[in-house]
């Protein structure tokens, strides 16, 4: 017989993980392409 | 297409719409995940867990979608040495391997309460394992050929040749026997109920949205470091 598990430890696992990821892509990307054109634009002015 | 291959061009395209996909991502994926946590009915068989899908479905399409972008930015490159071509390659990859990553681990755990176990190595689960693997190799493959001036020729043949994962990946379900249920949703129909197929239309547009304006971002850093690199370089040359 297969054991019963509670389920909602796994769906609200399996949506933390998401949302983090997800949140961590955003904000990464962002903060990676502001700081290339600030680059950028410092190369420009010396 | 090649209107678009001016870098300036696209720049003023793409720093207004940058914000815009991430902000309207980022509240349409908050919307429908909030759904799908908190208002979505309990499926008859699946129970709670059916919840996952709303992470889970997304996630593995947009993991298939990069890379099919890949293929396509990298076959552009190859054929019509696009200039943008080689950074919207790049762009995608690190957004395709998070994605993908999320979708075999969400599947993961939507496994242990559905089938028993946490994996288990069927078609549709191992390419997609590949697919991660494939992902991590063009990022450390692209990357040094950047620091080490090589051919962009290379990443994007790789890319090429791993775009033959994609359609084993799609029909893995019907091509083997798999714990993994066959697709839902096709170009006939859909077999899903209402409350779940809404709620799963919303939560791919979010993330597709959100990818998008990931791919942008990243394009215009790589776009951006091109550039100050070449800038420094000539700086230096004149000095």
């Amino acid at each position: 017989m297969r054991e019963t598990l509670d389920p909602w430890p796994f769906v609200i696992a399996a949506y933390a993980l998401g949302v983090a990821a997800t949140l961590v892509l955003v904000g990464w990307s962002w903060l990676a392409m502001r700081r290339a054109e600030r680059r950028r634009e410092e190369a420009r002015a010396k | 297409m090649h209107a678009f291959a001016n870098p300036a061009r696209f720049l003023r395209i793409a720093r207004p719409l940058t914000p815009i996909l991430l902000l309207s991502g980022l509240a349409i994926t908050a919307a429908a995940l909030i759904y799908g946590l908190f208002y979505a009915p309990a499926e008859r068989l699946q129970g709670e867990t059916v919840r996952i899908l709303f992470i889970h479905v997304p996630t593995g399409w947009l993991g298939m979608a990069g890379w099919s972008a890949i293929a396509v930015a990298s076959l552009i490159e190859l054929v019509w040495r696009h200039p943008l071509a080689a950074l919207a390659a790049r762009g995608s990859a690190v957004p395709g391997a998070v994605f993908a990553a999320v979708c075999l681990a969400s599947g993961s755990l939507w496994g242990r309460p559905a089938w028993g176990t946490y994996w288990v190595w069927d078609g549709r689960l191992t390419s997609m394992l590949v697919l991660l693997f494939l992902y991590l190799g063009y990022i450390a493959l692209a990357g040094a050929v950047q620091r080490e001036g090589g051919s962009s020729r290379i990443p994007a043949i790789f890319g090429l040749v791993g775009a033959i994962n994609i359609p084993i990946i799609h029909y893995s379900v019907i091509w083997w026997n798999s714990l993994h249920q066959p697709p839902s949703i096709g170009m006939s129909g859909s077999s899903m109920a209402g409350p779940f197929l809404w709620g799963l239309l919303a939560a791919t547009l979010g993330f597709t949205l959100l990818f998008a304006g990931v791919v942008l971002a990243r394009m215009r850093a790589l776009l951006a470091d091109i550039q100050a690199d070449a800038r420094l370089r000539r700086k230096a040359m004149e000095a």
